[in-house]
């Protein structure tokens, strides 16, 4: 009984569809998949030019994310910084 | 002339030196702030949890074993006290949505796209464009559910390594990775409906 089994297709074999691949993009590039899924991964890319144009899109996201550019310190907060310090100071000699 | 380093400013900083400390602020105030300023409603009061933090740091001075860089230990201390804030100023966290990568509805019944990624990253070369892409992503990220754009600042904006991150934030290497996940996902969406053509 247990021979007949093996005919039903196995999970972890197929092939996975573009739905999963965007699931994985993550993962795939935070080298975080197993061989076998990364392998999955990479042949489902290799068919799929909308989930490869997915995968450059996933990577130009987090580069242009590293364009963004914070607010400098003006000197006027630099001034108050350097105040709070004094303060610290201060409040550290008295008690100390 | 090479800068010092972090921790050795701290070194100079516990022997008393104030330059040092304008050297440590100058080095990392821009991303405490810009990490603070998602949490408060207005910059006067990110402004203010930047601060707060800074003291926090010259308090815990001789507190600090340097087990972590010295970085991930500013951004703990400000994740601690925006969080704190931001539940005064809003009385409300946003809690991550379990949400997919893609909406379900853009697949067919097999799981194939149906409806593809419309393209936009060719104009993302464009300098212009890029601005225009990067200012548009600035206030997705503010958008984004809190422990999403924790991550997601610390990671893709700023910079830092996943184990940075997850010591900074004090969370697991996988959930880290979900975050992550959902973050740029929505992030990517956004780009793509405000830029993409079909």
């Amino acid at each position: 009984m247990p021979p007949r089994l093996r005919l039903l297709p196995l999970p972890r074999r197929r092939e996975i569809v573009c739905q999963q691949a965007v699931e994985l993009v993550t993962d795939y590039l935070e080298d975080a998949l197993s061989r076998a899924d990364r392998r999955r991964f990479e042949a489902h890319l290799a068919g799929c030019p909308h989930c490869t144009e997915y995968l450059a899109q996933m990577r130009a996201t987090i580069e242009l994310a590293g364009r963004v550019t914070p607010e400098d310190l003006t000197p006027q907060m630099q001034d108050e910084f350097i105040a709070l310090y004094r303060q610290w100071r201060a409040d550290e000699r008295r008690e100390g | 002339m090479q800068e010092d380093t972090d921790s050795e400013l701290l070194v100079r900083l516990r022997a008393g030196d104030e330059q040092a400390f304008v050297i440590l602020v100058r080095r990392h105030h821009a991303a405490l702030l810009r990490l603070a300023s998602g949490y408060v409603p207005n910059l006067a009061v990110a402004e203010e949890v930047v601060q707060d933090t800074w003291l926090g740091v010259l308090r815990g001075l001789d507190g600090f074993e340097g087990r972590s860089s010295v970085r991930t230990w500013l951004f703990r201390i400000l994740v601690n006290r925006a969080r704190t804030a931001g539940l005064r100023e809003r009385r409300s966290i946003a809690i991550g949505d379990p949400g997919r990568a893609v909406d379900q509805s853009r697949f067919d019944a097999a799981g194939a796209w149906a409806s593809p990624p419309e393209r936009w990253i060719e104009d993302a070369d464009d300098r212009l464009h890029a601005a225009k892409l990067a200012g548009r992503l600035r206030s997705a990220i503010d958008e984004l559910p809190e422990r999403q754009r924790e991550v997601v600042t610390l990671r893709d904006v700023d910079g830092l390594s996943s184990e940075e991150v997850c010591s900074a934030l004090a969370i697991s290497e996988s959930n880290q990775r979900v975050l992550l996940h959902r973050g740029r996902s929505r992030l990517r969406q956004v780009l793509e409906t405000e830029f993409g053509r079909a």
